[in-house]
């Protein structure tokens, strides 16, 4: 086990995390709970898992020195760790291929998801399709424009896609109803999340599934370098990408570990999506963690040129993590993740994901801090053929 | 401790019938619409008044609250227009609680929030996204202040965790009706008589039956096996499916009225 990330009572993550649900879901968290417990230490399940990273979705991802984009981080060592090869084209997958291995052995016919920039979504109607369960996934209204492409996917992968147009019509209204279907449907459905918030044991059930990104990538970069990387950065919206990354490394107390948020038009104009930045703790999405809240205790709508970032919570784990100074958040500007996305692409040949972008942009930052002689790992979440739209939009590309 | 809905449910069991327990969000349809509503309850003859706290991600709730909530939002309605409907309810002389999401009672601080609701004469609080496993602050801050901590229970609540549920309970036990969020509905679920007799053999606190609760029937129905029948949405509809206040106003008391009988009808 980890350096005491978890305090007692199961779920908690010092004074964050819990469970804050209607009463009528208790039921089915233990039950997911008990099965996800269970499957950990039973070998069959390990090895389906396993099997199906290396025959389905193509892990162990690689790794990738970023020797020209490094150029313009101080000439510090860049390595990315190649999520975006992954199949479904980020690490979500990591975490859907876990959920739905367990809601199959449970004996549930049906999952549901809650997407933001729709990978979520994509990794779940995949894994749908291929172990034969009926999908529904959740979607903000405003969402399903700006990731126009992964809601066709969806649908060609057999899965329903339900436009929500309440709220925000974001992240957060998606997850909303998401929950009203699941307290409705409990008995048949499992609701498959896709970050580390939400209700024990979702956090720490993401995490177990997502912290193979960090146990592969540690290994990798020894191996590479012959050393530890200095630090290892993350985008962060609910939290599963970096807390995956970041998880094998907490032990290493010399290795620095940052977050990098969503800053949208700058934290300070109040259109962000910079939860632990900008946020405050309280309770949203049934765990205690950060959010954006007003005086009255009312969820904030976020901001973000990045949808899988353009979320007002964040996983109770990063809360604890950053609040015992474990960890460290920045927030990352549109212009300065655009510019990153855009650096990417024309020094090493790859299209990252928006969300990634500012993991892009943090390294920049962190590189030119540090300097030549240390070496930074950057997570490559996904990648960015979803977000050509936006992009050509913002670089005035025309279509 | 007696607080005025303990003695509601003393006053309604010795009268051999169900209590009508009324709920609105505050703000709804706007400030002073709110308080015309609660007029009308008290006049009409509901015996106990829910003030909602409208809230920015209600996941218990279906479209109808949802909508009334996001309306009463956009307007300004924070806690103090929710003690403000609070303070009006029981001015009149009804038994009336609070019901609220956990984080706005958080943001307003735990303590603080219990002694507002002392102070403003209200009778308890009804946390629907409080499980019992996190509720310790609040029960603690519940009983310094006197008043009733109400929690939910679900049909797919095991006997075990009734027990464990009911005990922190005061007041009343709120029983959700069937697996789903609140809205109006065609008939009452049939589980929700299954997991009465289920509390009952647990607890001798008052249980009171919500979601999908709508007419007189259903009023009767629950009343045959209930200490008290929550209806919410099916006035929210009332009052936009009229074209000004006034009638709004009318039809919620029509209704009322027709609820009213629907709770003595259901020992015959
Ligand atoms: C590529 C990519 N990276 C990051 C995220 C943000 O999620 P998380 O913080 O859970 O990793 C998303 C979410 O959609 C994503 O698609």
């Amino acid at each position: 086990m980890n350096p005491s990330s978890t305090d007692v009572r199961a779920g908690h993550f010092g004074q964050f995390g819990g469970r804050y649900v209607p009463e009528a879901l208790i039921g089915a968290l233990d039950e997911i709970e008990s099965a996800h417990n269970a499957a950990q230490k039973d070998p069959e399940f390990l090895a389906e898992l396993a099997h199906l990273h290396k025959t389905y979705s193509g892990r162990p991802s690689i790794i990738t020195e970023a020797k020209r984009f490094a150029e313009h981080a101080g000439g510090a060592r860049i390595i990315l760790k190649r999520e975006d090869l992954n199949h479904t084209g980020s690490h979500k997958i990591n975490n859907v291929l876990g959920q739905a291995l367990l809601a199959k052995r449970s004996g549930k016919k049906r999952i549901i998801a809650e997407t933001g920039a729709g990978q979520h979504g994509v990794a779940s109607a995949t894994a749908a399709a291929l172990m034969g369960l009926e999908c529904v996934v959740y979607m903000g209204e405003e969402d399903t424009k700006r990731q126009a492409l992964n809601v066709v996917r969806m649908k060609l992968l057999g899965a329903e896609v339900v436009p929500v147009t309440t709220g925000s019509k974001t992240l957060k209204d998606a997850i909303n109803e998401a929950m009203r279907d699941w307290v409705t449907n409990v008995e048949t459905t499992n609701y498959l999340f896709g970050t580390v918030a939400g209700p024990h044991p979702f956090p720490t059930m993401v995490r177990d599934f997502q912290k193979i990104i960090g146990e592969e990538a540690r290994t990798q970069v020894l191996e590479l370098t012959g050393k530890l990387p200095d630090a290892v950065l993350a985008c962060v919206g609910g939290g599963s990408n970096a807390i995956g990354i970041f998880y094998d490394f907490i032990k290493d107390k010399d290795v620095r570990l940052i977050g990098l948020e969503a800053g949208g038009d700058g934290v300070e104009t109040g259109r962000h999506a910079a939860t632990i930045t900008g946020g405050t703790p309280g309770v949203l999405h049934g765990a205690r963690s950060y959010l954006l809240q007003d005086e009255n205790g009312q969820t904030v709508e976020s901001h973000s040129i990045s949808a899988g970032l353009d979320y007002p919570g964040v996983g109770p784990e990063h809360a604890y993590l950053s609040e015992i100074g474990r960890t460290e958040y920045r927030a990352i500007t549109d212009a300065e993740a655009m510019y990153a996305f855009s650096l990417l692409c024309k020094t090493e040949g790859i299209i990252p994901a928006i969300e990634t972008a500012h993991a892009l942009a943090g390294a920049l930052q962190v590189g030119r801090e540090l300097g030549k002689d240390s070496t930074l790992l950057i997570n490559l979440s996904g990648r960015g053929d979803k977000d050509v739209v936006t992009a050509a939009e913002y670089f005035g590309i025309p279509l | 401790m007696s607080t005025p809905l303990d003695q509601l449910f003393t006053r309604t069991r010795s009268e051999n019938r169900a209590a009508l327990i009324a709920y609105i969000p505050a703000g709804f349809p706007t400030q002073e619409g709110c308080k015309a509503v609660i007029d009308a309850f008290a006049n009409a003859g509901v015996d106990a008044i829910e003030i909602g706290f409208p809230y920015s991600d209600p996941v218990m709730d279906g479209p109808t609250i949802q909508e009334a909530a996001n309306a009463s939002l956009i307007a300004g309605t924070g806690a103090k227009e929710v003690f403000e409907a609070l303070a009006h309810a029981t001015a009149l002389g009804i038994p009336s609680v609070v019901m609220t999401y956990w984080n706005p009672i958080e943001k307003y601080g735990i303590d603080k929030f219990a002694e507002s609701i002392a102070s403003n004469s209200g009778s308890g609080v009804i946390t629907p996204d409080l499980p019992v496993d996190e509720a310790q602050p609040w029960t603690a801050a519940s009983h310094s202040s006197d008043i009733n901590s109400i929690f939910v229970v679900a049909p797919s609540t095991t006997d075990a965790r009734l027990e464990k549920v009911t005990a922190q309970c005061s007041g009343f036990v709120y029983a959700a009706s069937l697996m789903g969020v609140t809205g109006a509905r065609t008939g009452v679920s049939s589980e929700a008589k299954d997991l009465v007799d289920r509390i009952k053999k647990v607890t001798k606190i008052p249980v009171a039956v919500g979601l999908g609760v709508s007419t007189r029937e259903h009023a009767k129905e629950v009343a045959g096996y209930a200490d008290g029948v929550i209806v919410g949405s099916a006035f929210i509809n009332a009052l936009n499916d009229a074209d000004s206040l006034d009638s709004g106003i009318k039809a919620v008391r029509a209704l009322v009225q027709q609820l009213a009988l629907g709770v003595r009808e259901g020992r015959g």
